[in-house]
């Protein structure tokens, strides 16, 4: 291929060269698409990797959400719940130590930026305003109707933010992109403000704070993920802010589940552009949605099942409630549809499996629905898109999501959307970024997350994955064929995952072609080795869930429990998640842990113990 | 990937295996079709360098009678089965690649100029769309001197490679 002529061209030459270069830009070209594709689909991979974990997570933290409420003490925390303003300001007390921003209610503007101003700086709200926030919250939002009908008139633009996700930082980055809210500057929030980022609560606050100061231009729409809080309760730091937050822990939660079931449920801008977190089904009513009392769709999918499960396991029933506080079917169906639902190209409407609620609906499902409603266009979140935004049905159905780098560094960008009173929108995007402005994010580095995040669901499911194996190994080799390996890790993940693409980074092929499988779990290991390996699994899957459990029952939050209790909440909880339990090994292992002698388990640190530890991480 | 038991078992199924599980993670709907406009990335993925007038051929093939913008596995499977078991559209070698890059370095710098390097990419050969020359830029230019060293980049693009 070669063409190093340093001499200058000539006529004759000039032809030659000619051909010359386009041989030399075509075989670039060439190269360069083949060498983007292929990154272009670890990125897809990496994607639905990230998802398909994040969806069977969901279901099972869905679970959880029942067993956490029937933990609750309901009657101590309803009473507190309704203190007034003035009641809280009474029983709790704000040390003059406190540095925090100090709330004034009504709120104005100075309170928000009061409030942002003290969150970048990573500071925490005192537990009192946070009840009085969240009180006042309650109030305005109960007034509202569940789908609020908004009008772009006075050349307002309205601006639609998706999932937010607890990042705080995206949502930091829209206020400077686009100003911060106000009677000229009107926004819709839409859902899934909480969760997996590791700011929910100074959103909600912040939200919560703009909406109690300009209610009739900061509009809400309710998340699938404003249903239960798992993850919001802030990062605790000294005893100081441990004291603040965990004694009023209970209350906040309980009172935050009240807010969230009395969020709207839909927004529609000039009759024409209904804006809704998830979806509709083939069966949404609009009119239907807009006259229930909301707030009765607390708890969504398997609540029948749970419910049921639980009467068995209850010796107290703390659910003895007025069972006209239950929504109808239709009421909690309907509610589901257009929280869960995501839309597809294939035209119907059919159950959505890989959510466990919704459905998934096709361009003519979003057709009929605009006919029978007059609209001219659906904004949906819900679903995490690389470019923040995507446009489907013909123009019809736009998802909009604002959480950048929501599975790791690099991901995806987040967006949000400009729209005007002709009712087209403008898509702003953005990626907050902590690497230097020039070069994108490295695919490597998401891939790596996106592996580990693998990896470590694989360690927590060894023992079904080994019997999977083994009963595919009918010689004892210790070998499968790609193809067996492959059915294998499906058949117990079910991840839907595109298993001999991602072999190469999850195990190794021995001389002959086929795959070591144990080579799977070699680079995992419990940084405390115990005796009991399927023990050690389940305390691994579910380690973060046990977490939150443990902390809950803390009376005390001294982070200590006794064996007593960790006995009895392990049983329940096993029985609840249909997890089967040795008694013995547990009570062995609890007292393993045990350094002191003295009764008390140290619950940070027995679950600390369970942390998966990759080896290639150890040295970095 | 162990070279020697290529043969042995890479066997047609395994392909259509492997074939099926890249047309999948393009599969949106979990329903057989892929847009019309990832093809070519799965093609590619699946470690074949056809040029673009290479992939409209292809795409000639597994197209519907009357285009819906979607395809079929059903059609692409046997097509690209053959793709891979005739090896076709192999990979650049990372020599020639470089000498193609030199090639295009007149004054023999090293580097190619922002100007140059967009001249060539967006005249010559099958030119790159806005969208990929700025990808291009994005990653290959250095911000102070406006240059792309090509060696460092190759470098760079095949580590990202791996």
């Amino acid at each position: 291929m070669g063409c190093k002529t340093s001499v200058p061209c000539n006529a004759t030459k000039k032809s030659e060269r000619c051909k010359c270069l386009l041989r030399a830009a075509l075989l670039i070209q060439r190269w360069y698409r083949a060498t983007m594709a292929r990154i272009e689909m670890r990125r897809r991979y990496c994607l639905n990797i990230f998802q398909s974990i994040e969806y069977a997570d969901e279901q099972a933290q869905l679970q959880l959400s029942n067993f956490f409420t029937f933990m609750m003490d309901h009657d101590l925390e309803m009473t507190e719940s309704n203190f007034s303003l003035a009641e809280f300001e009474r029983r709790i007390d704000v040390p003059d130590s406190y540095y925090g921003p100090r709330l004034k209610f009504p709120l104005t503007v100075a309170d928000a930026n009061a409030l942002l101003d003290a969150f970048k700086k990573e500071e925490l709200l005192h537990a009192r305003y946070v009840l009085q926030l969240l009180h006042e919250t309650r109030r305005v939002l109960k007034e509202m109707p569940n789908i609020t009908y908004l009008s772009t008139s006075y050349s307002k633009e309205i601006t639609v933010c998706g999932d937010l996700h607890g990042k705080l930082d995206d949502l930091l980055m829209i206020f400077y992109k686009n100003g911060l809210p106000s009677e000229k500057n009107p926004y819709v929030f839409n859902g899934d403000f909480v969760d997996r980022g590791d700011n929910s609560m100074e959103i909600l606050i912040i939200l919560f704070a703009f909406l109690l100061i300009y209610p009739n231009d900061l509009h809400l729409n309710r998340g699938n993920h404003e249903d239960y809080i798992m993850n919001d309760l802030p990062k605790i730091g000294s005893d100081f802010k441990k004291f603040i937050l965990q004694v009023h822990g209970k209350v906040i939660l309980y009172l935050l589940e009240d807010v969230f079931s009395w969020l709207p449920l839909a927004t529609v801008v000039d009759s024409k552009v209904l804006i809704l977190h998830g979806g509709i089904s083939d069966t949404t009513d609009l009119d239907f949605l807009n006259l229930f009392e909301r707030s009765k769709v607390r708890e969504h999918v398997h609540v029948g099942l749970l419910l049921s499960s639980l009467k068995n396991l209850a010796a107290v029933g703390p659910h003895e409630e007025d069972s006209s506080r239950d929504p109808t079917q239709k009421e909690w169906q309907q509610t589901l549809d257009i929280l869960w639902s995501d839309p597809r190209n294939q035209r119907g409407c059919i159950p959505n499996k890989l959510r466990g609620g919704g459905c998934y609906f096709g361009p003519d499902i979003t057709a009929k629905l605009f006919e029978r409603y007059n609209l001219k266009m659906l904004i949906r979140s819900h679903e995490c898109k690389q470019d923040g935004y995507e446009i489907g049905h013909g123009g019809k159905v736009i998802t909009i999501f604002s959480a950048s780098n929501y599975y790791e560094d690099g991901s995806n960008r987040g967006a949000y959307i400009k729209l005007n009173p002709d009712l087209i929108p403008r898509f702003i995007q953005y990626q907050v970024t902590f690497h230097s402005a020039h070069s994108p994010p490295r695919i490597n580095t998401v891939e790596g997350a996106a592996l580990k995040a693998l990896r470590e669901k694989i360690y927590a499911n060894k023992t079904e994955l080994m019997e999977a194996f083994m009963s595919k190994d009918l010689t004892g080799a210790g070998k499968l064929s790609v193809s067996d390996w492959a059915e294998a890790m499906e058949s117990v993940l079910q991840l839907e995952l595109p298993w001999r693409t991602l072999r190469a980074q999850l195990a190794r092929l021995s001389a002959d072609g086929r795959i070591e499988y144990t080579s799977c779990f070699y680079d995992l290991e419990i940084e405390k080795p115990v005796e009991e390996p399927s023990l050690v699994e389940t305390l691994c899957k579910y380690r973060k869930d046990l977490e939150m459990i443990f902390n809950f029952i803390d009376k005390d939050q001294s982070g200590l429990i006794s064996l007593e209790e960790f006995h009895h909440t392990w049983r329940l909880f096993c029985a609840h998640m249909g997890v089967e339990t040795d008694d013995e090994a547990i009570i062995k292992l609890a007292n393993t842990i045990d350094y002191n002698k003295d009764g008390y388990i140290d619950f940070s640190e027995f679950l600390g113990a369970f942390h998966v530890v990759h080896r290639l991480d150890k040295g970095k | 990937e162990n070279e020697k038991t290529d043969s042995e078992y890479n066997t047609v199924a395994e392909i259509e295996k492997k074939i099926t599980e890249a047309f999948e993670v393009f599969d949106h709907e979990c329903n057989q079709t892929v847009d019309v406009r990832e093809i070519g990335s799965i093609v590619r993925s699946l470690g074949c360098y056809p040029t673009e007038a290479q992939l409209h051929e292809l795409l000639a093939e597994v197209e519907e009678e009357e285009p819906t913008g979607y395809i079929h596995l059903q059609k692409f499977l046997p097509v690209m089965t053959r793709v891979l078991v005739e090896r076709s559209y192999q990979p650049t070698p990372e020599d020639v690649l470089l000498h193609a890059f030199e090639a295009l370095d007149v004054n023999k710098c090293g580097y190619l100029t922002k100007e140059e390097l967009v001249k060539y990419m967006t005249e010559e050969g099958e030119p790159f769309t806005q969208e990929e020359m700025e990808d291009m830029l994005s990653a290959a230019l250095d911000p102070e001197t406006n240059t792309m060293r090509y060696k460092d980049y190759i470098t760079l693009m095949i580590v990202d490679d791996v």
